[in-house]
């Protein structure tokens, strides 16, 4: 059971909703990862064109927790504004903090994620920040009060995976609130290996929306993570230098 | 009146007087819309009671897909 501040979830996937081919193969994409939390984006709306189709109104809300992110937002106010307007929806009151910095790596600004942490925390959010793989800035965050925190994998939509293992571990290591494995994977082993490494769960979009088939790599990605807790839970067996014979070595027939 | 309306200048009949009837008006009611006007979230309970007027500064948003 994955429980962030007062909700409790079964998957251990939290799924993004941008870049599908067509809101057919998204829906059914979203089905077979049987995730609970979808996360969405807040922009204006076309007022001229009120007929445009828009994936959150094909969904059943209720069947879903939305995770609105604060993509676009380069300071802390901005943030800020985009989670009050999310809010308002009456949808939800979780938020992803995401601040970029920077626009071509798209890393996160970490004083202005802390800012808006701190800020969003006080007004009553359930807070999730998008946060780099500083082990510090991760604990900072945490000492603030943030419901889970969410270190990139590598840059956002790269598919890199993750690039680095033993800080993540660090920071699940310090960790009393869910680590959520957030950008950069690209492939179910790299979801797998966040699990090993005892991620408490996974969020990804383009590694799926963008696959040459989305509800295939849909269901690869809610298998590998099961596949990596499951082998979390379960401890894996030490490194040796050496080989270890597993079957017996008494007892053997020896061909005289 | 005029109105800004998501960056953009924007003129409607007088007749419309509230936020639902600005909605009602681009066919946006039956939207997940989010309003703010003059830097001030509203709620949605609120849009039938909240008067606009001339030069009202006003951001009409909603959820796109991200991740």
């Amino acid at each position: 059971m994955l429980k962030i501040g007062n909700y409790n979830f079964t998957s251990r996937l939290l799924l993004g909703t941008g870049k599908y081919p067509d809101f057919d193969i998204q829906k059914r994409a979203v089905d077979v990862s049987e995730t609970e939390v979808l996360t969405f984006s807040v922009r204006r709306m076309n007022i001229f064109e009120p007929n445009q189709p828009n994936f959150l109104e094909k969904l059943d809300v209720d069947k879903y927790t939305l995770l609105p992110n604060t993509a676009g937002a380069k300071t802390a106010e901005e943030a800020v504004r985009t989670a009050k307007l999310a809010k308002a929806s009456g949808l939800c009151d979780m938020i992803k903090v995401e601040v970029i910095g920077d626009q071509k790596t798209l890393l996160p600004d970490p004083v202005e994620t802390l800012k808006a942490t701190e800020e969003l925390l006080k007004l009553g959010f359930t807070v999730l920040p998008y946060t780099s793989d500083d082990v510090l800035l991760a604990k900072r965050l945490e000492e603030l009060g943030a419901h889970a925190i969410m270190p990139g994998a590598s840059p956002i939509g790269s598919g890199q995976g993750i690039i680095n293992p033993l800080n993540l571990s660090f920071i699940i290591e310090q960790a009393k609130v869910p680590v959520i494995v957030d950008a950069g994977i690209g492939t179910p082993s790299d979801a797998t290996k966040a699990m090993e490494l005892g991620a408490d769960g996974v969020l990804l979009n383009t590694a799926v929306s963008a696959a040459d088939d989305p509800v295939k790599m849909a269901e690869a990605m809610k298998l590998a993570i099961e596949s990596g807790r499951l082998g979390y839970e379960a401890g894996r067996i030490p490194k040796k230098r050496y080989a270890t014979a597993s079957s017996p070595t008494e007892g053997m027939s020896i061909v005289e | 009146m005029e109105l800004f309306i998501n960056g953009d200048t924007v003129t409607v009949q007088d007749t419309v007087q509230t936020v639902v009837e600005l909605l009602e008006h681009f066919e946006l009611d039956q939207k997940k819309a989010i309003v703010e006007l003059n830097a001030t979230i509203l709620d949605k309970e609120s849009y039938s009671k909240t008067k606009i007027q001339d030069g009202d500064r006003l951001e009409i948003v909603h959820f796109v897909g991200g991740g």
